[in-house]
């Protein structure tokens, strides 16, 4: 699994490409919640399109995310969605709980 | 790694299911370490092994994504995180008389010597909640025909059988 971020003003866009599960999942975590609650990004956007496999530990750190910028007042978004991605989403019916966009610009729009 | 450490073996099951079925042959075993870090090495090996049985993609995921629950729950909870523990685990063949006709299948079988499971923390939680934990094991149980836990001695046992639904194949 690979994290990687870009910032543009109060954006913060994280890629991640490989496998999300529990042997890296706190990676995950530690990044998003680190720029929710310390760097103060007002929008964090985590695209998913490389995303091969989630476990459940890798949509935990997604849902821990979306709660830490909730309780904070920003915007938590995924884009990009993959098919596994996607799957797991769906599974755990959250597929609806998260603000959910094609793509980069999409969710940069918005 | 200072001394090999013994792996578990399986314990036979009680249930109707085992006395009424067929157990097959041992197709395939991993012993490995609780090291998170080999759950992607399983992760393939299922992939490849249920691909290579006929099951259809959506189950060879839903299948592999089980495996990799159990095992993580075995590293998290019976293990506490310790990553230098035995964990074995059983591919059997399986089968069983479905409608009339004889149904293949697939048996894994997880097995470690960690602490007891609570049964309690077995249930998961309802999807309804938004909050994190608990998924994996609704996952465990979309994904399985049979989903069984045992602990016998020392050893915890979880049972995993899916049926293909096609009863022309034959693992």
């Amino acid at each position: 699994m690979q994290i990687s971020a870009r910032r543009h003003d109060k954006t913060t866009i994280f890629d991640v490409s490989g496998d999300i599960d529990f042997a890296n999942s706190p990676e995950v975590r530690q990044s998003v919640l680190r720029e929710i609650r310390e760097i103060r990004a007002s929008r964090v956007v985590m695209n998913l399109s490389q995303v091969r496999y989630i476990d459940s530990s890798g949509v935990a750190s997604l849902i821990e995310g979306l709660k830490a910028s909730r309780d904070l007042g920003s915007r938590f978004i995924l884009i990009g969605l993959s098919a596994p991605a996607r799957e797991v989403l769906q599974l755990s019916r959250l597929i609806k709980v998260f603000e959910i966009y094609d793509n980069e610009e999409q969710a940069l729009a918005t | 790694m200072s001394r090999m450490k013994t792996f578990p073996l399986p314990t036979e099951s009680n249930d109707q299911e085992q006395k009424s079925g067929h157990r097959g042959c041992l197709l395939l075993m991993l012993a490995l370490y609780s090291n998170p870090k080999w759950l992607s090495v399983v992760r393939g090996t299922v992939e490849r092994l249920t691909e290579t049985l006929g099951f259809p993609a959506v189950q060879v995921r839903s299948i592999t994504r089980a495996v990799d629950e159990a095992l993580t729950n075995i590293v998290r909870h019976s293990y506490g995180n310790r990553p230098d523990q035995p964990i074995a685990m059983y591919f059997r063949k399986t089968q069983r008389g479905h409608d009339g006709a004889v149904q293949q299948g697939l048996e894994i079988l997880l097995c470690d010597q960690g602490s007891a499971v609570d049964m309690n923390k077995l249930r998961g939680r309802p999807l309804k909640q938004i909050r994190p934990g608990g998924l994996g094991l609704h996952w465990i149980r979309q994904a399985m025909d049979t989903v069984e836990f045992t602990r016998k001695g020392p050893t915890n046992q979880l049972r995993l059988v899916k049926y293909l639904t096609r009863t022309s194949n034959t693992p």
